[in-house]
């Protein structure tokens, strides 16, 4: 085994940065954005190199092992491990950082108000907030899992509250106390598991006795709720539209992009391996919650007016197909819903960087009714939100397609009828994000947009990964499908979840693609 | 009145022997009253000029020559005094946390650096407020040393409490702890009015507790004929069916503990007290009183009335379900931070009591760790609002916080620290602790009372974070207080205070071993 603590490292390297960001003078707000950047890029270059080393191959799905003590009276170890669903996203998170560093140079002004906060502030607490996501994809402990959820509001919490727009206090404390609800029933569920189990160990969880099904579908409740909150899943998802609508672009991508796939990430390594069997009683239940978040969303999306609250709204609907994909227990399922996470990380940056841009160019102002014709001043900015929306209702090459048929194939699989409402939502999900396309940057040009500036080269390369990582993805997904499907065979054995046989000879060979 | 006889004669038969006291197992509360009795002779024979500085000398020396007694007794499990006195490990844990508290509580007393004036007390107590004679002694730079003597009293009746193993000694540390407090509680320099008003409060109420205390020691006495704490225990054992007089008695007496605890329904006394009391004051009193008093109702329940559980752990329930949901609910409407803190102590003795209703071990070493964490981060909070001033003295209304934390970043995010920890946030000692007291009661079997718990504390979350919200997220008015800069003591006691709250938070295992190492009460 690798001795290199590769994990421990990747985490204090922003967690040092933040350090260095904040004791820099206030008066130098550029050598703040530059450090961090800086920052950014080394842990980028940290995961290649992980990513890289990580053996797609290799029998043991979890690499990178750490575990030393850490609280031994309540047999809490600080245990670190990654598969390969959490070095994709670990990955994502890397990939995004410097993405929204990058996009969001100008996003905070020197403050002119006193309760705003100031420049080196913001992007300390986004180095913050990146050491707490990779120590919670990369938690091999329910304790320390725990610790990386709940610590990673607060920063979260003052990106929102000190940096957001007219209602971010207000945004602020209901995203945080949201959040608290479903922390504090996983707390108690958590608390119920180890004194069923003795240990916090993931590994020693699963290795022990079974849990009695009855204590399965008390203690699977609270953590699902706090993975459905988080997600966020309908009926959980008020918080959502407000803290994306008082957030920065760049706060509301590391929060819908990354922070978000913490509650869907958690339902496939905490919810579905520890209680295979209350996972298998609650299905049904999530899965129709899942469709109506599907519609509910898509609808939604459809009649809104303000670009953030849409796009928070198409987030949870399609956040929908991913919840649907991992509680249809089949391996095209879960391994689509992780592709999906990727793509919609992605596709989510792009469209709220591309709207960030467009915003700043006009005071602000998030309502598509202010926009109309964008692309004769702006053709670039116009082509890069096509290609935004096109990732984002799953155009056919890019990696959200991928995602999104491989879901709705797993659907297909176990539950025909499922699958076919759900395919249903595509068609509205297209609806809205052609609306929007349409509205803002065809027809005649806007009052007060005649002028406005097409991309900077300092936007367009914030951008330019992101769109290459979807078409790259899109054309060839092996990479990520390559370590993820090893660990979604782990997750399926865990659960006792057999994929279904074939009922039509074709649906096995599309599987078989699928999966190479 | 057969027990009674039965006692009288048990005294007659036995000749009277000269007890044996094992000085060694007293020292470190002899040390502390040693040094009151000092204190008092100082007032009388030190030149005014000289009894600052020696008072000081002489709290600190006594202080720390408590601590390192304590230290010395580490390992000891024997009853001293004639059995009147319990020196165990959770005894001895729980005397070592009052004194160190004491230590940081006298830093925030000592400090003279914040007000114009001098310190937190009143220039001389006996002067009518807003009288005269008042402005004189204030504009001579009057200020009283006496608070010191008192303090040590309080300190020594607070290292007496949770080793009192009978009923008797029990309430007298409960007095000794309490006269000093309620006097203290008076002497405020500014709001004098208010002040007097809380201490007049505080005494009455805290008559009438105590008052409860006796009634329900006498009825155990009665019905049990010993006062020890083994003594009752092993009757309670014997006598099985006459359990009316039996449960009218705990309540009485736990009903005396829980006042001072500030457990609902008993807590009334506490918002008043908290806002009216010298900011310095209350926040030693609401860190070590809890600590004394949560220490001398565990002995209690779980030494003289352990084999009761199943008749007092209904009635605790209720109390701590009260408890968290009147703490938290009513802190919501508060716009003093005084007392919002006040009712913020109080939910947190209601999630102590989870800790002590679950009957174990883990809820014994849970409640401790949690009343080690929370006086930490009390003492800090209350250091935090005795900087926070304008020209009236410290601002305590909420809205003079707002936009705090662009004028003074630095005090604004040790606030918030603390705040986080009484939210419970991981990575902070609240977070521990409250795990710890939540594990215990859930492995007794109290599910529900966790899920309630974990309710309250969602409510509790809202009121804590919107001071956060104030200090961070509101833009600053001409209302807003500043942050005064303190000597070397307040300086200290913060400093203090905020390590501890965020090391206990990360490397909590060292003070859990502590703990556990402990073990139970000697029985």
């Amino acid at each position: 085994m690798n001795s290199f603590p590769w994990l421990t490292v990747l985490g204090l390297v922003p967690l040092g940065g933040s350090v260095v960001v904040a004791l820099l003078p206030k008066s130098k707000p550029l050598l703040a954005k530059q450090v961090a950047f800086a920052i950014s890029l080394v842990v980028l270059a940290l995961v290649v190199v992980v990513a890289l080393k990580f053996d797609g191959s290799s029998n043991s799905p979890y690499q990178f092992v750490e575990i030393h003590d850490w609280i031994p009276s309540f047999g809490v170890t600080y245990s670190l491990g990654v598969d390969g669903i959490g070095l994709v996203l670990i990955a994502l998170s890397a990939v995004l950082i410097p993405v929204t560093i990058l996009a969001g140079w100008n996003d905070v002004e020197q403050p002119q108000a006193e309760s705003v906060g100031s420049v080196k502030g913001y992007f300390a607490l986004i180095l913050v907030l990146e050491t707490m996501m990779i120590g919670v994809f990369a938690a091999t402990d329910v304790f320390l899992f725990y610790v990386f959820f709940e610590a990673m509001l607060i920063p979260v919490y003052f990106m929102i509250g000190r940096y957001g727009g007219a209602q971010r206090s207000y945004a602020a404390m209901k995203f945080l106390i949201y959040s608290l609800v479903g922390g504090l029933f996983m707390l108690a569920a958590m608390i119920g598991l180890y004194i069923v189990t003795g240990t916090f160990n993931w590994f020693a969880i699963l290795s022990g006795a079974d849990i009695d099904p009855t204590t399965q579908k008390f203690l699977f409740l609270g953590f699902f709720l706090a993975f459905a909150i988080k997600a966020p899943m309908w009926p959980f998802h008020t918080w959502l539209p407000d803290a994306a609508a008082a957030s920065k672009p760049g706060t509301a991508v590391l929060l819908i992009g990354v922070l978000d796939k913490v509650g869907t990430f958690g339902m496939i390594r905490y919810c579905l391996p520890i209680f295979p069997a209350a996972s298998d009683f609650y299905a049904p239940v999530i899965i129709v919650l899942a469709v109506v978040g599907i519609f509910y969303g898509a609808f939604v999306a459809l009649g809104q007016n303000d670009l953030k609250r849409l796009f928070a709204y198409s987030s949870m609907s399609h956040f929908g197909f991913i919840i649907l994909g991992i509680f249809v227990f089949t391996s095209i399922g879960i391994s689509g819903a992780t592709i999906y996470m990727v793509a919609h990380g992605l596709s989510t940056a792009a469209l709220f960087l591309t709207a960030g841009y467009l915003m700043q160019r006009r005071d602000g102002s998030s309502l598509l009714s202010d926009y109309s014709g964008v692309n004769k001043p702006a053709p670039v900015l116009a082509g890069f939100f096509l290609f935004a929306a096109l990732s984002s209702l799953a155009l056919p090459g890019l990696v959200s397609f991928v995602g999104e048929f491989m879901v709705l194939l797993g659907t297909f699989q176990r539950y025909i009828w499922v699958g076919g409402i759900a395919t249903l939502g595509i068609v509205i999900t297209a609806a809205y994000v052609l609306r929007v396309y349409q509205k803002s940057m065809t027809g005649a040009v806007g009052s007060g947009l005649e002028h406005i500036k097409d991309l900077t080269g300092r936007e367009i390369t914030a951008l330019v990964p992101i769109a290459a990582l979807t078409i790259f993805l899109g054309l060839y997904p092996a990479p990520v499908l390559n370590v993820v499907n090893p660990a979604v065979d782990t997750v399926m054995t865990l659960v006792g979840a057999t994929n279904p046989e074939p009922t039509v000879g074709i649906s096995s060979t599309t599987s078989q693609g699928a999966q190479q | 009145m057969n027990a009674v006889a039965s006692v009288i004669h048990a005294v007659d038969a036995t000749p009277w022997v000269m007890p044996t006291l094992d000085y060694r197992l007293l020292a470190p509360v002899l040390i502390v009253l040693g040094a009151g009795v000092v204190s008092v002779l100082f007032e009388a024979f030190l030149p005014r000029g000289a009894r600052r500085p020696a008072q000081l000398s002489l709290v600190f020396v006594s202080l720390i020559a408590a601590l390192i007694a304590v230290i010395n007794l580490n390992g000891v499990r024997e009853t001293a005094g004639q059995g009147a006195l319990a020196i165990d490990g959770p005894g001895l844990i729980l005397q070592g946390t009052v004194v160190v508290i004491a230590i940081l509580g006298a830093l925030l007393m000592a400090e003279r650096g914040l007000d114009p004036n001098g310190d937190a007390f009143a220039a001389r107590a006996s002067s009518l407020p807003g009288s005269e004679d008042e402005r004189q002694f204030t504009a001579r730079g009057y200020f009283q040393t006496e608070i010191w003597t008192f303090f040590l009293f309080a300190v020594g009746g607070m290292m007496l409490f949770p080793i009192a193993n009978d009923l008797l000694m029990m309430f007298v540390a409960l007095e000794v702890m309490s006269l000093p407090l309620y006097l203290l509680a008076g002497m405020a320099r500014r709001r004098r009015l208010l002040s007097q008003e809380a201490a007049l409060k505080y005494f009455v109420l805290g008559a009438f507790a105590s008052a409860f205390f006796l009634y329900g020691a006498a009825l155990l006495y009665g019905f049990s004929g010993s006062i020890s704490f083994a003594g009752i225990a092993s009757s309670l054992g014997s006598k099985t069916g006459e359990t009316a007089l039996i449960l009218i008695a705990i309540g009485l007496v736990v009903a005396g503990l829980l006042f001072k605890i500030g457990a609902a329904p008993f807590h009334q006394w506490a918002p008043d007290v908290y806002q009216g009391a010298p900011t310095p004051l209350t926040g030693f009193m609401a860190a070590a009183v809890k600590i004394a008093a949560f220490g001398a109702l565990l002995r209690l329940l779980y030494v003289a009335l352990g084999g009761m559980r199943w008749d007092w752990a209904p009635m605790l329930w209720v109390i701590s379900i009260l408890t968290m949901f009147i703490g938290a609910i009513l802190a919501l409407t508060q716009s003093d931070m005084k007392r919002m803190i006040a009712y913020s102590s109080i939910a947190q003795a209601g999630f102590i009591l989870l800790g002590v209703v679950a009957a174990s071990a883990a809820g014994l070493a849970g409640s401790i760790f949690y009343l080690i964490a929370y006086a930490f981060t009390t003492i800090g909070v209350f250091a935090v609002i005795s900087m926070v001033r304008d020209e009236n003295g410290e601002a305590t209304h909420l809205s003079k916080w707002a936009g705090l934390g662009r004028k003074s970043p630095f005090i604004a995010t040790l606030f918030t620290i603390f705040m986080l920890a009484l939210t419970g946030i991981p990575l902070t000692s609240g977070f521990i602790g409250k795990f710890y007291v939540f594990t215990a009661a859930y492995a007794s079997g109290d599910k529900w009372l966790v899920i309630a718990a974990v309710l309250a504390s969602l409510i509790a979350a809202f009121f804590y974070m919107r001071v956060v919200v104030l200090m961070f997220f509101t833009e600053p008015t001409q209302e807003t207080a500043t942050v005064a800069i303190p000597s070397v003591f307040t300086t200290v006691a913060l400093a203090a205070s905020a390590t501890v709250t965020v090391l206990l938070g990360i490397f909590p295992q060292p003070l859990l071993d502590l703990i556990n190492n402990a073990g139970v009460f000697i029985r």
